[in-house]
């Protein structure tokens, strides 16, 4: 039996795993493993500033990477301190293996310094966690947590290892446990008469249409080149949530616009007039869907999802599919076969009528100032702009958020970092950090808000640490503006403390942690800005000014239906009721 | 406004899981966390090797609510097996009950003929008390409760409903 300690064998591990990369903080009771890690060649130790950096560079990285993102913190603050994280982890199924020191086991229980009840915490934010209390089970836990975290709905596991079980040698008496293999088998191919139905649905259908989502991204790139061969097969139009861009081109004719509360007035009314609906790996969150029982009310419904508690949550559906993406797309290609589908003209021409409306249209110039850069005239450049480069898109929450997801173009799955379910500010700049450690010779831009950025903008540090060309371009409006144009719809404009006030001055700033700053104020001075950005080779903030009345259309207003969109333009301040305004 | 509610019924959970630390407050916490109810919960090792529990829940709530529990349950790493006995089909269900009475003359002495009747077996006795072990359907301990009420009942123990389906089946 070897003489590895706790701490040597969960390197070995790590290593078996194939991980390039652990994002962490040390402290008192992860000390072993980190002296493990030094001049340790095999892994790369990225050291965040903040242990909510941690977990959200893991998920960059994962997100850009496909791979699982490792975390490396102490017990007690470290461990709190990434839960955000996790629970964002937990909510846009991101690959990550957490790895929390604790204190020794003999102190657990006793309000030791720095404790925790890290596994109590992450209990229900994450896909499974353990403590291992006894190095013996060190190994088959690892795997186990690998195989949890990336196979079938991929999430974050916490592997919580007392000080102790670092340092101590397992026991020569205790054989190593085996990971048990009867549990956790997660189901990915989908039964053939449900693939039969399924084909018999979607060739009937005269006005079908393809809602994806965020399973399709983490099913694989396949899966993404899958979805266009099904939809070239079937000509069906295709619209997707936020978390799902990319994974079909929104250059092709056929593709609708992101769906849901911010999502295009053609996609959301193709929705809601379709007769076969067929969902892949979404989860008509309430983002989507607006008022559930005005949602799709004529639609037979499939909804292929990997997580059987996905299906029949939220919206009833007629026929749910459990399975991989991937695996179940190419069970449909293949059923497909020689089936023609019937004639969709007529619907296409609705879809046309209803892109005619152009919900994405935004007046020209600001009211209140009409100078200003239009913040949409700004994502749009910035498109135009760096497209060419396939560029990595991270974002921060909020009206910028919805912006990128608008203005930007994405063509390939893997490009779009952004944190839809838990809606986390301060994920974009480590998320960013992440994926271009991940992806070196990739352009990586956060598109941020004024406010958010500020939520992790210590993770300015580990950019330079690592000479990463991460480039941060915000959208400052001097106003949380999501929250500033939820007032202005539900509160008669009363601002309350959504204005960004004492902002530092993020070009100083930008210099102060080694990076370039750069300022742009009005219009002709924002390709130039763009362009600086580009031609440096290191980090840049741009700190762009964008107009402060702007908003952020089309909208479905909370409690409202796919079919009651607001476009610029309608009249949207004063109240609400009581129902709508409980609403989230 | 007004928090709405929706109809519930009742229904009975089996659920097999990996005997390990923390799993009972993983499924506790799942139905807290997402608003599920628990009406009773029983759980204790079953296997030869003390690797596998079995967890009886009585829960109640709409039938969409009762099929995202059961997802939800799946969806747990150390959960092999979750069983909707209430839908799966005949079975039978039973309680344990300790019902502490205590009293003199009349009173006492008809606290036992009915505890007769019930089948109920007296596991501690004083001058002044009994202490009456019975074994049956929830409605059964609860009529039995119910009159013990009128008698002196002092304290009542109950275990829980256990559940398994009729037949030669595994659940």
């Amino acid at each position: 039996m070897s003489q590895a300690s706790g701490a040597a064998l969960l390197m070995q591990c790590l290593v078996d795993q194939g991980v390039e990369f652990v994002f962490g903080y040390p402290g008192g009771a992860v000390l072993p493993i980190y002296d493990e890690l030094f001049g340790d060649e095999r892994l790369r130790h990225i050291l965040v500033r903040h242990e909510a950096g941690a977990a959200h560079a893991a998920e960059g990285y994962a997100r850009a990477t496909g791979k699982p993102g490792v975390v490396l913190v102490t017990s007690g603050p470290g461990a709190t301190n990434a839960v955000t994280g996790i629970a964002d982890a937990f909510m846009d199924s991101i690959p990550l293996v957490v790895i929390t020191g604790q204190v020794p086991t003999a102190l657990i229980g006793t309000d030791a310094f720095q404790e925790a009840d890290t596994v109590g915490i992450t209990r229900h934010c994450t896909k499974h966690n353990y403590l291992v209390k006894d190095p013996a089970d060190l190994v088959a836990t690892v795997e186990e947590a690998f195989r949890i975290a990336t196979t079938g709905r991929p999430g974050p596991v916490v592997i919580d290892i007392p000080k102790d079980v670092q340092i101590a040698i397992p026991s020569e008496s205790k054989a190593p446990t085996k990971p048990g293999s009867h549990r956790y088998a997660p189901q990915m191919v989908a039964p053939a008469d449900q693939i039969a139905e399924a084909i018999e649905m979607i060739a009937g259908a005269e006005r079908p249409i393809f809602y994806t989502g965020g399973g399709v991204i983490n099913s694989g790139p396949r899966a993404s080149e899958l979805l266009r061969k099904l939809q070239d097969l079937t000509n069906a139009p295709v619209t997707s949530t936020l978390m799902g861009l990319g994974a079909f081109p929104d250059t092709h004719p056929d593709w609708l616009g992101m769906l849901g509360m911010h999502g295009t007035y053609e996609a959301n009314m193709a929705m809601n007039k379709s007769d076969v609906m067929v969902c892949i790996g979404a989860r008509f969150d309430d983002r989507v869907t607006g008022r559930l029982d005005a949602f799709s009310p004529e639609s037979k419904k499939i909804h292929i999802d990997i997580d059987r508690s996905s299906i029949n949550k939220n919206v009833g559906v007629d026929l749910g599919i459990i399975g991989d993406c991937a695996t179940v797309l190419e069970q449909l290609i293949e059923a497909w076969g020689s089936n023609k589908g019937k004639d969709l003209g007529e619907w296409k021409a609705r879809i046309a009528g209803w892109r005619a409306r152009e919900c994405l249209a935004y007046p020209e110039k600001s009211k209140a100032d009409p100078s200003a850069i239009m913040p949409q005239k700004a994502v749009e450049r910035l498109y135009e702009m760096t497209r060419d480069r396939s560029p990595i898109i991270s974002t921060e929450v909020g009206q910028h958020q919805m912006w990128a997801a608008q203005y930007y173009g994405f063509a390939e799955p893997n490009k779009w970092l952004t944190s839809g379910g838990l809606g986390t500010m301060g994920y974009g700049l480590p998320a960013a950090i992440g994926a271009q450690l991940g992806n070196p010779d990739t352009l990586v831009i956060d598109i941020a808000g004024e406010a958010s950025i500020q939520m992790n903008i210590q993770e300015l540090g580990t950019a330079s640490q690592y000479r990463l060309p991460v480039k941060v371009f915000i959208l400052n409006n001097e106003y949380m503006g999501m929250v500033r144009q939820w007032q202005e719809l539900t509160y008669e404009s009363r601002y309350s403390n959504s204005y960004s006030d004492s902002l530092p001055d993020f070009v100083a700033l930008a210099e102060a942690y080694g990076w370039k700053g750069i300022r742009i104020e009005n219009g002709d001075e924002l390709d130039a800005g763009i362009e600086a950005m580009m031609a440096h080779d290191g980090p840049v903030i741009v700190d762009c000014h964008v107009a402060k009345d702007a908003n952020c259309f089309p909208m479905i207003p909370s409690g409202a239906a796919h079919t009651e969109m607001l476009l610029y333009g309608d009249q949207v301040g004063g109240t609400m009721d009581d129902e709508a305004k409980a609403l989230v | 406004m007004k928090i709405k509610s929706a109809e519930s019924e009742r229904h009975v959970l089996t659920v097999m899981v990996d005997n390990e630390p923390g799993i009972l407050a993983k499924i506790t916490g799942l139905f807290t966390a997402r608003g599920y109810n628990i009406d009773s919960l029983t759980v204790a090792d079953i296997t030869e090797d003390h690797a596998v529990s079995r967890i009886t829940i009585v829960t109640n709530g709409p039938p969409a609510v009762i099929d995202q529990i059961e997802a939800q349950l799946e969806r747990l790493v150390p959960v092999h097996k979750v069983t909707d006995l209430t839908t799966a089909g005949p079975h039978v269900e039973r309680e344990l009950a300790l019902i502490k009475v205590a009293g003199t003359g009349d009173k006492r002495v008809e606290a036992l003929r009915i505890a007769e009747l019930f089948r109920a077996n007296v596991v501690d006795t004083t001058t002044a008390s009994f202490v009456f072990e019975l074994t049956g359907s929830p409605d059964k301990v609860d009529s039995f409760i119910a009159l013990m009420r009128e008698l002196g009942l002092v304290s009542v123990g109950r275990s829980g409903v256990v559940g398994m389906m009729r037949g030669a089946e595994e659940v």
